[in-house]
């Protein structure tokens, strides 16, 4: 698109194409998938509504106000909406794409600038910005504000925001695990595996677990200590050139490492990974190895349905529900798999809960950005957990299950969330 | 008798044949059905929809009244005129002018006789469901003004659900043409189910497009004797409650059966609380098994006795107890006052027991029977007209039969119509704002409140 | 623009929650599912019951704004585009399933429910709410009524009239009226329930609605046919009404909209084939047997060039998939798609296909063509780009050609969608002036102030020839 043809109100950086906009018939039937639209029930809360606006904000009848920036940030991008379009229209990206277009356009706040450029891309800081909440954690400093109700004295939103975080782990997991972890037996495969940042920060024992089960079934696990953030957070935020700079990190880094397939336990950073080819395109530098790099991402039930796996399992007698992340199941057309691995536990009892591919309310940040909203959708999620009387929640994504783990709390049910894969971990380990 | 000049005028338009005077014709044009008579001031019979264009002029012009009729076998006085209205007669009408099998329509004139298109249809294979009491005699053009029923309706819906499209000429004398022969058309206001009911005050008929269906290849019929009415009428919740859909469920109570019992003495069973006469229709295949069923369900539901026909013959003879009805009432009283209040299902026992209720503290003789599967009922009660304070009680029951329907969710008429003889209880039924809006719709067809007025709503 | 102290006399009626008036809220109120139609109404509302509705249409008229009544904007007429400006009422916070009589077999619904919930809640227990418009998933039972909406299953089942019984409405003049009731038969005065049914949100809004259910039909069988002729396709669905069998659905796809379907489905459709039947037969299952077996005779007899037919409910799903994709196949073809309705007797299907494909020849348009062959209601769509303003000149002619030619042929301008603003200029043609008179009169008679949803069905516009009005 050139300069000449862009629509009036964006620039041709990185525009919703106008052709994409158009091609919205307003026909109405993402309004019954959108969560957002399901709870607030207004037109400027729908897919549709979003794109509308985008669509008056590129032809000039709208600014880029500070009420249309608030719309353009309430949407989950849980892709609902595209899965139903019958015109092919992925609203999600559409939103993204203004996203940018505001972080270009307009002032950015300077926390946002340095989270984004200065923390999130830096591993050491990564795990130095943690390091108060594992002390906070750990010397029953949250014990205490949680059970004398300190917490009750912030604001609402941010007494709960801080319950919401699992017990992080001491050690970090990128110091504790080896950069190479050696195969069980004899190496079938060489695979690297991506620590990403949610994951490996908050849930380190899961990803453990994740090395320890890919080495169990024949794989020299390569973990690169240098692997920044796969850049979907930027990218959420509209910075665009974070995103890049990230994703070309990340490919020059398992690049070098040589590895058959690039695996992560983290929905989110497996289909942003997939996306990096999309994201590269036109970096003539780039675009080739983007390309492969994307072809070798694999989430790790994907990856562990393609190859035999080792069937001495100890029993677990555990009923067990799951949760689709929206980056998996309609991001990586990831269904079956981690349903398949929970059901191969010995002694697990699987139970479907309704609508188990509705978006949670996470949504990266949304939980602390929309409060509200996001519990309204939790609470959603909760109800149809609860119906399973399910011990277990399983999912395969960080931000679900600190959203998941949340949201038992909050409905207080006997239930506990975890990583499908931690299960099968678990269930290989000895008693 | 008008004026000599309307006579003239009219005559101009149809043709002196068809413009009557005599004072014989002002009597025969002056009844329905109902126990009510009146004498016409005048009787014209059109043919065409432009002489009936002209006579609403003049009507408009010299501010005559215009009453519309049909076969007149209304049962609640809206067909009738008096001494100052012109009684219009669509009976010359009478053609069945297309029978559409690819569209499966008919085209009718008003005047044509229910019966009469019935049968035509049912050479071909088709069916007009609706069957009102009256079919052999009343006219379609009357059935669509009335919005008649009659049992079937509980399968296959009333008049208003087959009637597609209508030619109508307004008050004003514009002939208007309204629907077509579309089974699917939102094109402007719904002004055609808007006419259907509106006995003959916003419009006269002149030609009707008709839905019709396949015929049903068969039917059967089951009667059952419960020795108590609540059992009947809840075993007709429970038929319909097991997904089943009879074509109809027709009711008798103890009174009727004793009544049709003095008459036919075919051995009746008169202690009974109720009988249940259950016809079900389609293929052959699948009535077995659903009278089957529902016989089941009859004597599950405290049934004494449950007949269930094997084929057509047996099932004729099981309705020859209902259809005798009519004459059985006939014939027991000098008068009888036949009302077709309408409750919904859940109510009916209720409904009954009120009537009853009604019966006793009056001392009149109210046989009830009637559509149970579709909530209709005909309270008939029975009197001599010539007993001033018998009548006195008649009027007095009325009424409370009325308020006990609306008291149960119901309304006043299910078929019949308002006509004269409901017009005093519609603000009973009625919220004055409703009524308000009626007289506004009427006002806005009829801004010189020329056809037909004085029926249904008063006037402000 | 409207004056600060209706705005606060509207919050305080609603809440300030439920009063939206940004600029971003007005952009996303102004269009419906309608192509090239919007524009911004000044601001929306949202009630939650009646007593909300009634004061604020009170309001209307005291204070002269315009009040334009909304579901979920699914409406393809522009019946909800607020083109005179006003409020925009969003009924779809009062959306609850009041009540289900089992033993009455009927329903009392709010009219924000959404329609395939209302058939989730009643299937669940063995009833039936037949009208299935291709919104059902989006579109709001208020909506339903206003537009008389119709769906696959009219031909045998009906539409949304033939279901609602009783109504509860808010006047334009503010007053709440009652009509109707549970009693399956009615005829005490005019039927004041079903003139509000289809009158697209200019006589009242709904507030209540009874509808009437049916017991679920016990079985159901689907088939796929396609032929090499229009004729025998159109023949086929004449000689099965003949034939005295009602499919709860006959749909057909014409040869354009085939080959749209294949590139979306890819289910090896047969491309060279001119149109395309989904029939659906349904009831106790001896009946869904023989009428199937009839229908595939028929359908031999009229050369049908392949039959699939369809033996687990999943078969059924994955065969009516063809027809179902449609609408999305079309639209991922061009930007813009003006998706008509213009419907004809049955007897006319045939002709009218023809005249239509002609009628995209001569205009040099692609249109393609489906819909619901059993009871004449076609779905020309217009597959365009409205950037490119002299193809929409020409796809204007077209449309225009197509009304034509349905009311030349004894059809009508809308089988399902209603006239909104789309068709308005078209209303006279068809009614006539003795029809749009009395329209006129009834508008006038509930609305005197002309407040509830201004400018629709060429109410506003339309001159009586002779005297002036």
């Amino acid at each position: 698109m050139t300069e000449e043809s862009a629509p009036k109100g964006f620039s041709p950086k990185r525009v919703p194409s106008y052709d994409e906009v158009l091609n919205c018939i307003r026909c109405g039937l993402c309004l019954s998938v959108c969560p957002t639209y399901r709870e607030a029930g207004t037109e400027t809360n729908s897919p549709r509504g979003r794109v509308a606006l985008i669509r008056a904000a590129a032809e000039g009848k709208l600014e880029l106000s500070h009420n249309f920036v608030d719309h353009m940030y309430r949407c989950l991008n849980c892709m609902a909406c595209a899965e139903v379009c019958p015109s092919g229209v992925q609203a999600h990206e559409i939103v993204l794409d203004a996203r940018v277009e505001i972080a270009n356009k307009l002032p950015q706040p300077a926390a946002k600038k340095w989270i984004f450029e200065g923390l999130v891309p830096n591993p050491n800081r990564m795990e130095a910005a943690v390091w108060p909440l594992r002390l906070y954690q750990r010397t029953g400093l949250r014990w205490l504000a949680e059970r004398t109700g300190v917490l009750g004295m912030l604001p609402h939103h941010l007494g709960e925001v801080a319950k919401m975080p699992p017990t992080a782990s001491m050690t970090p997991l990128r110091r504790k695990l080896p950069e190479v972890t050696p195969a069980q037996g004899e190496r079938k495969y060489r695979v690297g595996f991506f620590l990403g940042c949610a994951q490996s920060l908050l849930f380190a024992e899961n990803s453990a677990g994740t090395v320890r089960v890919l080495a169990r079934n024949g794989a020299e696990v390569v973990t690169p200590k240098d692997t920044a953030c796969c850049g979907m957070p930027a990218m959420a935020y509209g910075d665009l050139d974070t995103a890049m700079k990230l994703a070309r990190h990340n490919i020059d880094l398992f690049e070098k490492a040589g590895v058959d397939a690039v695996i992560t336990d983290c929905a989110t950073c497996g289909e942003f990974g997939k996306h990096y080819k999309e994201l590269l395109k036109h970096d003539p530098e780039y675009a080739e190895l983007a390309a492969a790099y994307s072809d070798r991402v694999k989430d790790i039930s994907q990856f562990l349905a393609e190859i035999p796996l080792d069937d001495r399992l100890n029993e677990i007698k555990v009923k067990v529900t799951y949760h689709d992340p929206c980056h998996l199941a309609r991001g990586q057309g990831i269904t079956a798999q981690p349903r398949d691995l929970l059901k191969m536990i010995p002694g697990v009892e699987f139970v479907e809960m309704k609508e188990p591919n509705w978006c949670c309310g996470g949504a990266g940040t949304y939980m602390l950005t929309h409060y509200e909203g996001s519990m309204n959708i939790l609470d959603r999620k909760m109800a149809n957990a609860a119906n399973t009387e399910a011990d277990i929640i399983a999912s395969g994504c960080p931000v679900c299950q600190m959203q998941l783990g949340y949201g038992v709390r909050r409905a207080k049910l006997r239930m506990k969330v975890t990583h499908p894969v931690a299960l099968l971990d678990q269930a290989y380990r000895p008693r | 008798m008008l004026n000599p000049e309307i006579a003239r005028q009219l005559s101009q338009i149809v043709g002196e044949r068809y413009v009557l005077t005599s004072p014989e014709d002002l009597i025969c044009y002056g009844y329905d059905a109902s126990s009510l008579q009146k004498l016409a001031g005048i009787v014209v019979l059109p043919r065409t929809p432009q002489e009936i264009s002209e006579i609403l002029k003049l009507a408009n012009r010299e501010r005559v009244p215009v009453v519309p009729r049909g076969a007149a076998t209304g049962l609640s006085g809206g067909s009738l005129p008096d001494v100052s209205s012109i009684a219009l007669s669509v009976t010359r009408m009478n053609q069945i002018k297309e029978i559409d099998l690819m569209n499966l329509v008919a085209v009718v004139e008003p005047g044509v006789v229910t019966a009469d298109l019935q049968a035509e249809v049912e050479g071909k294979g088709l069916f007009y469901p609706p069957d009102p009491a009256s079919l052999k005699q009343s006219t379609l053009g009357g059935n669509v003004a009335e919005g008649a029923g009659g049992p079937r309706c509980l399968k296959y819906g009333t008049t208003k659900d087959y009637v597609l499209g209508l030619e109508v000429v307004l008050p004003t004398g514009e002939i208007m043409r309204i629907g077509g022969k579309l089974m699917k058309d939102v094109t402007g206001y719904n002004l055609t189910q808007l006419f259907v009911g509106s006995e003959g005050t916003l419009g006269i008929i002149t030609e009707i497009i008709l839905r019709l269906v396949p015929k049903p290849p068969s039917k059967r019929t089951a009667m059952a004797v419960f020795p108590r009415l609540d059992d009947a009428t809840q075993t007709v919740a429970n038929i319909l409650g097991a997904g089943l859909l009879p074509s109809t469920i027709e009711i008798m109570d103890t009174t009727t059966i004793w009544v049709v019992e003095q008459y036919l003495h075919m051995g009746l069973p008169v202690e009974a609380g109720a009988i249940l006469i259950i016809e079900v229709d389609g293929h052959e295949e699948a009535l077995g098994p659903e009278l089957a069923r529902i016989g089941q369900l009859c004597e599950e539901g405290g049934a004494s006795e449950v007949k269930v026909a094997t084929n057509m013959e047996e099932s004729e003879s099981l309705w020859t107890a209902r259809r005798a009805v009519s004459g059985a009432l006939g014939r027991l009283a000098p008068a009888k006052q036949g009302e077709d209040i309408s409750v919904p299902r859940s109510a009916i026992p209720e409904m009954v027991r009120r009537i009853n209720d009604i019966s006793k503290r009056y001392n009149i003789t109210i046989p009830v029977f009637g559509h149970a599967g579709d909530g209709n009922l005909h309270p008939n009660l029975l009197f001599d007209m010539r007993d001033p304070e018998m009548m006195e009680r008649v009027h007095k029951a009325t009424a409370e039969i009325f308020e006990a329907a609306v008291d149960l969710g119901g309304t006043l008429s299910g078929e019949h119509g308002i006509g004269l003889l409901k017009q005093p209880f519609m603000a009973r039924r009625l919220s004055p704002l409703v009524l308000e809006l009626m007289r506004r719709v009427k006002a806005t067809f009829d801004p010189n409140g020329i056809l037909n007025p004085g029926k249904m709503l008063y006037p402000e | 623009m409207l004056e600060q102290s209706i705005l606060v006399e509207l919050e305080r009626i609603v809440g300030k929650e439920n009063l939206l008036c940004t600029k971003e809220d007005l952009v996303c109120y102004g269009f419906d599912a309608t192509p090239r139609l919007g524009r911004w109404p000044d601001a929306v509302v949202r009630p939650g019951n009646t007593r909300d509705v009634s004061a604020i249409i009170q309001l209307a008229n005291g204070d002269g704004f315009k009040v334009i009544p909304r579901g979920a904007g699914t409406n393809l007429s522009g019946g909800t585009v607020p083109i005179q400006g006003g409020v925009v009422m969003q009924m779809n916070r009062m959306n609850r399933i009041q009540e289900i009589d089992t033993e009455n077999l009927t329903a009392w619904v709010e009219p924000g429910v959404v329609t395939s919930d209302l058939h989730a809640a009643v299937e669940a227990i063995g009833l039936f709410y037949p009208p299935d418009p291709g919104s059902m998933t989006v579109s709001t039972m208020g909506g339903n009524v206003a537009e008389n909406a119709g769906g696959l299953r009219g031909l045998k089942y009906g539409v949304t009239r033939d279901y609602v019984i009783g109504l509860e409405v808010v006047l334009p003049t503010g007053e709440v009226m009652n009509t109707g009731g549970k009693t399956i038969k009615n005829v005490t005065g005019y039927d004041l329930t079903k003139l509000m049914v289809g009158s697209e949100g200019t006589l009242g809004v709904i507030t209540r609605i009874l509808v009437k259910l049916i017991p679920k039909p016990e079985a159901k069988k689907t088939m796929l046919v396609f032929y090499r002729t229009l004729n025998d396709a159109a023949e086929t669905v004449s000689s099965i009404i003949a034939h005295r069998i009602i499919p709860p659905t006959l749909e057909f796809l014409d040869n354009v909209t085939i080959n749209c379907v294949e590139q979306y489905i890819h289910a090896n459709l047969p491309l060279e084939m001119e149109a395309m039947l989904l029939i659906e037969v349904d009831g106790p299952p001896s009946v869904v047997e023989s009428d199937a077996a009839k229908v595939m005779q028929v359908c031999r007899e009229h050369n049908a060039a392949e039959i699939q037919v369809s033996a687990t409910p999943e078969d059924s799903l994955r065969l009516s998939l063809g027809r179902r994709s449609a609408l999305p196949a079309c639209a991922r073809l061009k930007p813009t798609m003006v998706l008509e309705d213009a419907t004809v007797p049955r007897s006319q299907v045939a002709p009218m296909v023809r005249q239509i494909q002609e009628i995209a020849k001569k205009h040099d348009v692609l249109i393609a063509t489906f819909g619901h062959a059993g009871d004449g209601n076609l779905h020309p769509t217009i597959l365009c780009d409205e950037r490119d303003h002299e193809q929409m000149e020409r796809v204007d002619l077209a449309v225009d050609e197509i009304f034509k030619a349905a009311l030349a042929l004894g059809g009508t301008l809308s089988g399902e969608h209603g006239i909104g603003l789309s068709k308005a200029a078209f209303m006279t043609m068809e009614m006539k002036d003795a029809g749009m008179k009395a329209t006129v009169a009834i508008k006038r008679a509930l609305d005197p102030n002309n407040v509830l949803n201004p400018g629709k069905m060429y109410l506003d516009d339309y001159r009586a020839p002779g005297a002036g009005n």
